[in-house]
């Protein structure tokens, strides 16, 4: 019986070292060799600050900028130490009440949006932290983005393509848009615009 | 519904296509023969042995071998449970999370070390890179690699004969690490980072807003992004079946999931392990035939569920129907559908897919709230689970329940032509259906009872999240998933009071050891027996009678004991969605 309770305590300890402390720092290594950036996760740098990632996603809601969908995540919304979905039920009345409400504040950001509103512009994310938006979301924001920015639709139309992604695949998901990276593209066109003023 | 075929019929061709070298090579690996990693593998595996004192050469019976796997599970709950109270004294905690408190730590313990990985816990606010690592990483292995040994010996109870010897407890465990679930783990967690999961010691990281925002009268000027080893946990965290995220949303968090790729290759590699077994079994029975005839099985129930879920999880929501928003699929719409609870990469045809796997296998992990999938594509998960854990099932488990669930299907088959049951040249005896019967029925009666006191205890009902027949469906869920040791859960029930960590904490435990100790029980007796030739009344396992034979079993046993909990959550919150939606229309005809 001692034999077999050193056996097991001793066998636990060395596997336990193989497999939580080699492996895992042997895969740190490699990582941070192989894929520098993104082994520090994707962290966008902006004139030496850190701005945020391009995984995660951020709290937008300006008229001139593209809007990500909305956070389910408390106290404040896209925290990203703190992932959280709504778990909100199909049956449950909350649901419809929660996108009544986003819809009105959408329609009070673009009175004169018409048409049905995308379905991912209205509800929040498994995550929390959901990065991109649909096509047709980006699409839905254009005018309200163009008239408050003063750009043309036709530049802005550029913008959402080449910061459009999709999957090597086609049927392994569907093409997104990263709202972060677009709206720091489009923020620095309005800086441009503002030097090119002066 | 294209996709949805497509990236199905991909993932499972691509799972076979891997399981199929794989399986062939974890064979030999578990006949302790020398494969094409030994060079490399083998010096170490040698000094495991040697500093733990273990004679590889020295072979045990049944109970020696559970007892074995009772004690080592005992050392790894142990040593789990203090990793997690002592977290302040330990190293590497820079964001001073503080002790687990201790119902916590006892459900996190349990729920590790039986492979189930149920959550009460959010990792990035309570776990510091070293309680990820050398607690829940090491655990992530071990219990992955104690599934195995709950089928090793089961497999050879058949195939030797008038021995009492299984294998040796200690070999089998740590070969199955060494040779199998590291190299594995290793390769896929490099894949994930290629695609942008991050694997760092630096735990949080403060962006400066270029956006900031107002919340309330607060203006918030940052953003703390979470981090971590990331990548070594998700890759065990998803090849393992274990499922525990290193996140609170699992594999809904853009870190632990990052692009479509990425969805697709963690739901492969979910069930790649279960297949692999599969293909091994075949070579260490010598019963191709045998194996093929479990595949079909198993697909005969994941395939159209998987077509189920991801139908429903693309119909419109007539609640939502009704007001002006565009939810119908189109791959504009980021796939539309049931996109609540969703990330636009994953999709809800992602989402529906994932989450078969991962009810499917006993891996539980989640990519999107499964709390706010359609009734019905809800129900899919609960009844996957609920089936025994079967439809590939956890490693080693899955089949194990699998070869248990084939043992009462010829048995069936033996009293419908009255004679004494065979199952890969064994006889069938009291004992064997004893130990198979007890197998079975363990965990209904856990689920079913664990669900009947939490309905009507108040403490039960007060963590519910959602109104209606959804939260008997919350409730259901928290006692299938630990019963079954899958670990999935409807995120909207608030599981970590004490009334959940208990009474989880104890599904958890019978749902493991009562259901697969008796199985070992049954391989000691197995083993022991003569192996009987191929007669005329044997009922040949390789034919399409034995496939719907067992398929009907399961079904069988399955249906009778859950259909009725079934109709009271996702059945009737189905009929909800549909009439209050037919109301609702009929209001606005009648209205000009």
């Amino acid at each position: 019986m001692f034999r077999s309770l050193s056996t097991t305590v001793r066998l636990f300890l060395l596997l336990a070292v193989v497999s939580g402390l080699v492996y895992p720092l042997a895969v740190l290594g490699l990582a941070h060799l192989l894929f520098p950036a993104k082994s520090q996760g994707s962290l966008l740098v902006r004139r030496g600050r850190v701005v945020g990632s391009a995984l995660i996603g951020q709290e937008i809601i300006r008229p001139r900028y593209f809007w990500s969908r909305p956070s389910a995540t408390t106290p404040v919304p896209y925290d990203a130490d703190a992932s959280n979905a709504s778990n909100t039920a199909p049956t449950n009345p909350r649901l419809v009440a929660d996108i009544r409400r986003r819809l009105a504040r959408l329609e009070h950001a673009d009175p004169g949006a018409h048409g049905p509103v995308p379905i991912d512009l209205v509800t929040t994310s498994g995550s929390g932290l959901d990065p991109d938006i649909s096509l047709a979301a980006a699409a839905y924001q254009i005018p309200r983005v163009a008239r408050a920015g003063g750009l043309p639709v036709r530049t802005l139309e550029r913008l959402v393509s080449a910061h459009t992604e999709r999957p090597p695949l086609p049927f392994l998901g569907p093409p997104v848009v990263a709202v972060l990276p677009l709206d720091l593209a489009l923020h620095r066109l309005y800086e441009k615009e503002q030097k090119g003023r002066r | 519904m294209t996709t949805a075929l497509f990236l199905l019929f991909s993932i499972l061709a691509l799972t076979f296509l891997l399981a199929l070298p794989l399986g062939l090579y974890a064979a030999r690996v578990f006949a302790g023969e020398r494969v094409w990693t030994s060079p490399l593998l083998a010096p170490l595996e040698r000094a495991v042995y040697r500093l733990a004192g273990v004679d590889p050469a020295n072979e045990m019976d049944w109970k020696k071998y559970a007892t074995s796997l009772l004690l080592f599970n005992f050392a790894g709950f142990l040593f789990l449970y203090l990793i997690l109270r002592l977290q302040p004294l330990l190293p590497l905690d820079p964001l001073h999370l503080g002790a687990v408190p201790p119902g916590s730590a006892f459900n996190t313990a349990v729920s590790f070390v039986t492979n189930t990985n149920w959550q009460d816990y959010a990792g990035e606010t309570t776990l510091g890179p070293l309680a990820q690592m050398l607690g829940l990483t090491v655990q992530n292995f071990l219990s992955a690699a104690v599934g195995v040994t709950l089928l090793l010996p089961l497999v050879r109870g058949f195939v030797r004969h008038e021995t009492d010897r299984l294998g040796n407890y200690w070999v089998d465990l740590t070969r199955t690490v060494l040779y199998i679930l590291l190299p594995l783990s290793l390769v896929f967690a490099l894949v994930l980072v290629a695609q942008g999961v991050p694997d760092t010691l630096t735990a949080l990281v403060r962006a400066h807003l270029v956006f900031p925002f107002h919340e309330g009268a607060h203006l918030v000027r940052h953003q703390a992004i979470a981090l971590g080893p990331v990548a070594s946990q998700e890759a065990i965290k998803i090849l393992g079946n274990n499922g525990g995220g290193f996140f609170n949303v699992n594999s809904a968090h853009p870190f632990e999931n990052p692009t479509a790729l990425t969805n697709a290759l963690e739901t492969v590699a979910m069930l790649l392990l279960p297949a692999t077994l599969l293909v091994a079994f075949a070579r260490l029975a010598r019963a191709p035939g045998t194996a093929v005839a479990l595949v079909i099985a198993t697909l005969l129930f994941f395939i159209p569920l998987a077509l189920l879920s991801a139908h429903e999880e693309l119909s419109p929501n007539p609640r939502i129907a009704v007001l002006s928003v565009a939810q119908h699929p189109s791959p504009r719409l980021a796939g539309g559908g049931n996109l609540v609870g969703v990330d636009d990469r994953i999709g809800a045809v992602g989402c529906a897919l994932f989450a078969t796997a991962a009810t499917a296998t006993s891996t539980g992990a989640a990519n999107c709230a499964y709390d706010s999938m359609m009734p019905l594509a809800g129900g899919v998960n609960l009844f996957l689970m609920q089936l025994g854990e079967v439809v590939f099932g956890g490693i080693g488990t899955g089949l194990a329940s699998l070869l248990a669930f084939a043992v009462f299907a010829v048995f069936l088959g033996g009293l419908m032509v009255g004679r004494t049951p065979e199952f890969l040249g064994k006889k069938i005896e009291t004992f064997e259906m004893k130990m198979v019967s007890l197998s079975i029925l363990v965990m209904p009666l856990v689920v079913l009872v664990g669900t009947a006191v939490a309905v009507l205890s108040p403490a039960g009902r007060a963590s519910v999240g959602n109104p209606g027949p959804h939260g008997f469906s919350e409730i259901l869920y928290a006692l299938t998933s630990p019963g079954n040791n899958n670990g999935s859960a409807f995120g909207g029930l608030d599981a970590a009071t004490r009334f959940y960590n208990i009474l989880t904490g104890v599904a958890m435990l019978l749902g493991r050891y009562w259901v697969y100790l008796p199985l070992l029980a049954m391989a000691g007796s197995l083993a022991r027996k003569r192996t009987v030739p191929v007669g005329a009344g044997t009922l040949p396992t390789h034919t399409l009678t034995f496939v719907v034979l067992l398929a009907g079993s399961i079904l069988l046993i399955g249906a009778l004991n859950f259909l009725p909990a079934l109709v009271l959550g996702p059945g009737a919150d189905q009929a909800l969605l549909m009439t209050r939606a037919a109301h609702a229309a009929l209001v606005r005809r009648a209205a000009p």
